[in-house]
């Protein structure tokens, strides 16, 4: 697009694009990428901020684990339909119960959730808090609006990031050479390089990030396929790409003609009345005790799954005639089939397995769209890949601030033969540090409130998050009324000290600090610790850059360089 | 676009164009694509679901083409041609998919 209409090369008007796409969505973008790059570690999150659940270690023997919680669950939910058990993992230290009392409501209301301690079985009461799950929902749903609203927002900033890394690519035409390419201290052309090298760097990872973004919000997004072709049912479309039958409460028939047979398998047995359930054959017999019952299972479950620990139990009609219990392993083998993962299901009467569920074969279609999805929340990631994702995530978070920060960095001339600041400009600038070091900040806030507030506080939870937002606005304010480089580095010495702090306050208010949760193997929260100190040693990074480019420029104290510097963090 | 000079204003409006034709143009050209693209992959043989899905995941695609297209060409009016005209052909696509099943049920 050029102002005298003449004709113009694409390179030209896809760099037009992309600093448009960029700027008008890039703060929201950034949220997004900060959030969801520490939503990586959602389980960890949830870990660290429930203090209370550090305590539960549980022991080598996994069949210990599931008989201790078995024999807990006897005591406090004796009566309910299901149970269901995720063992404790790298991730996390307790044993995660849900169970679901006869004739509850359907769906997530009728569901009732404990926390149990590994080795004894008991029940937890753990601080209330909304965790990681903040961060996480926040990172897609926004807060404080409705969640359809919330989803268009983040949608559509999702579909700007991908035509502004499309038109990045094609702008960069020599974008292998860009990458070698750093001239650092140079200003302007230094913030380029940073930009172009970040963007390409994890190229394919923002690729994939942001197009499979879109495909988890499709259904909010682009629902006019499943209009067309379900004839406005989409429920029954959700249905079917789940791999269930629609309807399929009541009877097993049902709509099973279209589709084949592919995913048609239940893929979340937690929560729902399994099938194994109905069988009476055991009618009459008295109650089986799950705890002694469970131990040749999971010796079983070893012998078939070498690879795998088993992740989840799940006890259909305990107490009853007929009580069946699956066990499913821990993490799948393929990203197609959207972490679907063995079972085998035994009669808990004979302790013999009753049933193989076979594994399901997803149609071409939704093989691939199961593993852009999967990808993009790492599930069933291992740490290797987790942390790598982690740091994609930080290089694509870097990436929107750079191209932020680029955008003010390159009206700095524009400025000087002013003599004035524009009011755009200055938006930008005070917006870009209120967002870039401000949400840090104010998730530092979110975290150091998590130990400070008391814990039998009214309305705990919704004061972290209040808090969260106050820092956030702080931060802002703090940006406006501050010189741009004084503020830079203010916040970015601020978010530093936050989150270097963190691994120290944790063990002094009551969770378990390095030097306790390394020596017992509580990766989930080590790995908490050590991305704080990681966030924090990025943060310290640029705080002492921008501290060393002052020092020289003071004692120089040259009258033409200050202008510039004051729009250079 | 550091032109000292201030915009003229048939620019700003150039610019307010196409991007209506490239948010919104470019959202109903990939609306209609999905919807018509569910119809007629179900007529290859594909499974509805899958058909859906398919049309779907690359409707994305087809509004990221959408709007580079119209900040690519020179002229504006080809810019809404370039999206006007296929949206119009997929919807037609779509109601003859439609009239077709119609007939057969």
């Amino acid at each position: 697009m050029r102002p005298d209409s003449k004709p113009e090369g694409i390179r030209q008007s896809m760099s037009w694009l992309h600093t448009w796409t960029g700027i008008v969505l890039g703060w929201l973008l950034y949220a997004v990428f900060f959030t969801g790059t520490l939503s990586y570690f959602l389980d960890e999150v949830n870990l660290w901020m429930k203090p209370e659940l550090h305590a539960s270690v549980p022991g080598a023997d996994a069949a210990q684990t599931a008989a201790v919680a078995l024999a807990g669950m006897q005591k406090l939910a004796p009566n309910a339909g299901t149970w269901t058990l995720e063992l404790p993992n790298e991730r996390q230290t307790t044993v995660s119960a849900s169970w679901r009392d006869r004739n509850a409501a359907a769906g997530r209301a009728g569901t009732k959730r404990a926390e149990l301690d590994a080795a004894t079985g008991a029940k937890i009461e753990a601080r209330e808090t909304r965790g990681g799950s903040f961060l996480y929902r926040f990172h897609f749903e926004l807060h404080a609006m409705d969640r359809v609203t919330g989803r268009w927002i983040v949608g559509i900033a999702t579909m700007f990031m991908f035509v502004a890394i499309i038109s990045g690519v094609i702008t960069h035409k020599k974008i292998f050479a860009e990458f070698f390419t750093f001239r650092p201290r140079k200003g302007q052309r230094s913030w380029l390089d940073a930009h172009n090298a970040t963007a390409v760097l994890a190229l394919p990872f923002h690729i994939m990030i942001t197009f499979s973004g879109l495909l988890l919000l499709m259904g909010t997004l682009m629902p006019w396929g499943a209009e067309s072709a379900y004839g406005g049912d989409r429920q029954a479309y959700n249905m079917e790409r789940r791999g269930m039958v629609p309807g399929g409460q009541q009877g097993q028939q049902g709509q099973q003609d279209q589709g084949g047979g592919a995913g048609r398998e239940g893929r979340e047995g937690g929560g729902r009345e399994g099938r194994g359930g109905r069988s009476r054959d055991g009618a009459g017999a008295p109650p089986v005790d799950l705890a002694a019952a469970i131990v040749p299972m999971m010796a079983q479950a070893r012998a078939e799954w070498p690879d795998h620990a088993v992740g989840r139990i799940t006890v259909n009609r305990p107490n009853k005639p007929g009580t069946t219990v699956e066990l499913r392993a821990h993490g799948s083998d393929s990203l197609t089939t959207r972490g679907a993962s063995a079972r085998l299901v035994f009669d808990a009467a004979t302790g013999k397995i009753k049933e193989r569920p076979p594994l399901p074969t997803p149609s071409a279609a939704s093989a691939f769209g199961n593993v852009f999805t999967s990808a993009h929340m790492g599930r069933f990631a291992g740490p290797t890949v987790r942390w790598l994702l982690f740091l994609s995530g930080v290089v694509g978070t870097a990436m929107v601030a750079t191209g932020l920060v680029l955008w003010v960095v390159k009206r700095a001339p524009e400025r000087r033969k002013l003599g004035r600041t524009p009011f755009g400009h200055r938006l930008v600038e005070v917006t870009n540090i209120g967002v870039v070091t401000g949400l840090a900040l104010a998730t530092g806030a979110y975290f150091w409130l998590n130990r400070l507030l008391p814990v039998a506080m009214a309305e705990r939870a919704a004061w972290e998050i209040n808090g969260f937002f106050l820092a956030w606005l702080a931060a802002l304010v703090h940006a406006a009324v501050r010189p741009p480089r004084a503020a830079w580095k203010e916040q970015c010495i601020a978010v530093a000290a936050l989150f270097v702090l963190l691994p120290v306050l944790n063990p002094l208010t009551g969770g378990h600090g390095l030097s306790t949760s390394i020596p017992l193997g509580q990766a989930g929260i080590v790995g908490f610790d050590f991305a704080m100190l990681a966030i924090a040693a990025l943060f310290g990074w640029i705080a002492r850059h921008l501290i060393r480019k002052d020092r020289p420029a003071a004692q120089a104290a040259q009258p033409a360089q200050p202008v510039l510097k004051e729009v250079t963090p | 676009m550091n032109k000292k000079t201030p915009l003229p204003a048939t620019y700003r409006w150039l610019v307010a164009s196409r991007s209506v034709a490239a948010i919104f143009g470019g959202y109903l050209l990939a609306a209609a694509w999905a919807a018509s693209m569910s119809l007629w992959l179900q007529k290859t043989g594909m499974a509805r679901v899958d058909a859906v899905s398919t049309a779907t995941m690359s409707s994305f695609v087809v509004h990221l083409c959408a709007a580079i297209w119209v900040f690519a060409v020179a002229s504006t009016r080809r810019a809404w041609l370039g999206i006007a005209l296929p949206a119009a052909l997929l919807a037609a696509l779509a109601w003859l998919a439609r009239a077709v099943a119609g007939g057969a049920a």
